[in-house]
């Protein structure tokens, strides 16, 4: 009897269940497992109340990026409570035998910078970390996602969860992007679509031309932002662009293992007829640099668009929405964000603090300076991003700009280190959360590209990119 | 061991908004602890107070009327964003047993649960009857059967809600799920070896 045709998605989940329930959830087994110094304190205390070890300390691996300064490597510097959290994950790395990329290391970075870059990050795994952006790591075909506290526990005691199987959603996008528009605005483009909880209950698989075209940064950035929409884990089919970029990477396999491995990678493909609970279509053509305008990420529009205006919104629960976000924002609605004034830029975060994302914004930034009155943070993913970037000359770019260029870490995506808004303030960051206070109590943040996030510095108020980069040389 | 959940009659706090995310029901400066206690006092911090510092009598924990309640009404999406367990530490710091929303964010629902707290998903209609309900009268109480899987509603009005066996059984038996797990290391077991260990 021929075999049902299946997704990528079923193929990695059917081939982990350990366990199935029936009408319960399957128990799923963990081939990595990455720990920060957040979200595992309270888990590693349940494994020591119960006297239980890390079953498998050799698939897991901790880092430390929320709560670390960029300033400097110095630990004197952050609050009491932050330092003792990171002292916690280094005693706890210890006591349970997991290798720890600590601050300072060469291979610190945020967690789901350095998966990817360590290559540990690899198709077909089942990935977790108790952290929603986990997802960021499904774009080399594995299947990752953000887990709570508890359930850290659970994988560090068992190497497995107790899961439902989630359904699945195609996101088809063919077409070709045209030059200014890149990844972020493609996953911004896509939340503006389907809103903040299109994806609830979905894994996605992200198809087509536009996606095959796109490096494994961006893939990354597309594929980060999922849990913004909802869903569980978002996912890209390995291919050849996916195998080059592990190729050589610290932990990937090598010799007769890496060819093995390839060939095994290759079957990761969602099979001809493949059925899906969901589609959503986007064509790359038509889009445009994206920006945000409201208090979640789906509150986004193509950036010479008009703030749309809540009155005009069918849906009374939309419009409450939108009219406790255009208040909280202090925006008008009816004309396009456009020449709104900011006072800070922040380039950074696991959506967008990778080496390419650097050269973008270093790309407008070339002889140019940041508008007097914008502070500009630029913080690199990983040390090793800011190592390459410095070898390249691009913390120059930034420094002669008048920006800052730190050390890797979280930063101000979540604004535990010090590095933060003030209330009031607007930014435009390229990172993956505009909640209401999440870079800072009072802070405002329209979420946008590397690209329009470069040219709103220079203009000190929001800039099409597309604009700036058609001046170049004009300097 | 969790506290068992089998009925659960309150009063209603309700907070009916929309894509209610984990930052707002506990703001990320409070992440830094490394404790489950002391979240309580924080939730929803920045919603609670003024710019001032002061509470915000305007808001509806705030008001007398919530004080105590054991069940928070929310609208759709409730917990999206961030992964953080504190969402439901900080809810349960509170005295919360449940959430009674359109729908919820699947971690934030996974987190719930395994804190003893229920998420309760009630379809459109039924969720805007309990709406009605509450906000014509803040004192006016709710049964939550978890075994019958009804929530009970003033004048006797029966919502059904789904959850799973497993989950359900956890919270009536407070078991937590690690145990389950950790009994099935044969099976474990066995999968590493035929897998190599992935």
């Amino acid at each position: 009897m021929p075999t049902q045709p299946s997704t990528l998605f079923d193929k990695v989940w059917d081939s982990h269940v350990v366990v199935q329930n029936g009408h319960g959830p399957d128990v799923l087994y963990i081939d990595l497992h990455l720990v920060h110094e957040v979200t595992s304190p309270q888990a590693f205390a349940g494994l020591r109340a119960k006297g239980i070890k890390v079953r498998r300390p050799d698939k897991t691996f901790a880092t430390m990026d929320h709560s670390t300064p960029t300033l400097s490597r110095d630990l004197t510097i952050l609050d009491a409570m932050g330092a003792a959290q990171i002292k916690q994950l280094e005693s706890n790395c210890e006591a349970f035998g997991i290798p720890l990329f600590r601050l300072g290391s060469e291979e610190q970075g945020i967690v789901h910078v350095i998966g990817p870059e360590l290559g540990l990050t690899q198709p077909g795994k089942t990935l977790v970390c108790g952290d929603s952006h986990t997802s960021t790591h499904g774009a080399f075909g594995a299947l990752a996602f953000g887990i709570g506290t508890s359930e850290v526990e659970h994988v560090l005691a068992t190497q497995c969860l107790l899961q439902e199987k989630p359904r699945t959603m195609e996101v088809r996008i063919d077409g070709k992007l045209s030059p200014g528009v890149t990844a972020k605005d493609v996953i911004l483009a896509l939340l503006a679509k389907i809103g903040v909880q299109g994806g609830t209950g979905h894994v996605i698989e992200y198809r087509g031309e536009a996606i095959r075209s796109l490096d494994m940064e961006a893939r990354m950035t597309i594929c980060n932002m999922s849990i913004e929409g909802g869903a569980r884990a978002g996912m890209v089919a390995p291919d050849t662009t996916t195998f080059e970029y592990l190729s050589g990477r610290p932990f990937a396999p090598e010799g007769e293992a890496w060819d093995q491995a390839v060939d095994r990678w290759q079957e990761l493909q969602s099979d001809p007829g493949a059925r899906f609970d969901e589609t959503v279509e986007l064509d790359a053509g038509t889009l445009t640099p994206m920006i945000t305008y409201g208090t979640n990420p789906g509150m986004g529009l193509p950036i010479s668009q008009p703030v749309p205006d809540p009155s005009e919104c069918a849906d009374s629960h939309q419009r409450q929405a939108m009219m406790r976000a255009l208040d909280y924002m202090q925006v008008p609605s009816g004309k396009p964000l456009l020449g709104h004034p900011v006072d800070v830029v922040f380039v950074g975060s696991c959506t967008n603090a990778r080496l390419s994302d650097l050269r973008g914004a270093a790309s407008l930034l070339r002889g140019r300076r940041v508008a007097p009155g914008v502070r500009m943070l630029v913080v690199p993913g990983s040390d090793s991003v800011r190592r390459q970037a410095e070898a390249e000359g691009l913390d120059q770019v930034f420094l002669s700009a008048g920006a800052e260029w730190r050390f890797a870490g979280c930063s101000m995506c979540i604004a535990m280190n010090g590095d933060q808004l003030e209330p009031g303030q607007y930014a435009v960051s390229t990172t993956n959360r505009n909640f209401e206070g999440r870079q800072g109590k009072g802070g405002r943040t329209f979420l946008a590209s590397p690209l329009t996030a470069a040219a709103t510095a220079v203009a000190g108020a929001i800039a099409d990119p597309r604009a700036l980069a058609a001046n170049v040389g004009a300097d | 061991m969790l506290s068992r959940f089998t009925v659960l009659t309150s009063h209603l706090a309700p907070l009916l908004a929309d894509d209610i995310d984990t930052d707002q029901i506990i703001p990320a400066r409070y992440l830094k602890g490394t404790e489950r206690t002391g979240l309580g006092e924080h939730l929803f911090e920045d919603w609670c107070t003024l710019p001032d510092g002061t509470a915000d009598p305007e808001f509806p924990l705030n008001q007398p009327e919530s004080s105590h309640a054991q069940i928070l009404l929310a609208g759709r999406n409730f917990g999206c964003g961030s992964s953080r367990e504190h969402a439901a530490w900080a809810l349960s710091g509170r005295g919360f047993r449940a959430v009674i929303a359109r729908s919820f964010a699947d971690i934030f629902y996974n987190n719930a649960l395994k804190n003893g707290i229920l998420p309760v998903a009630l379809d459109e209609a039924h969720h805007a009857s309990l709406s009605r309900h509450v906000l014509d009268d803040r004192k006016c109480m709710v049964t939550i059967d978890l075994t019958q899987q009804l929530v009970e509603m003033p004048g006797g009005e029966r919502a059904p809600f789904d959850v799973d066996a497993f989950s359900k059984r956890c919270l009536i038996e407070g078991v937590d799920q690690l145990g389950y797990l950790m009994s099935l290391e044969d099976h474990v077991r066995e999968y590493e070896v035929a897998h190599d260990g992935g």
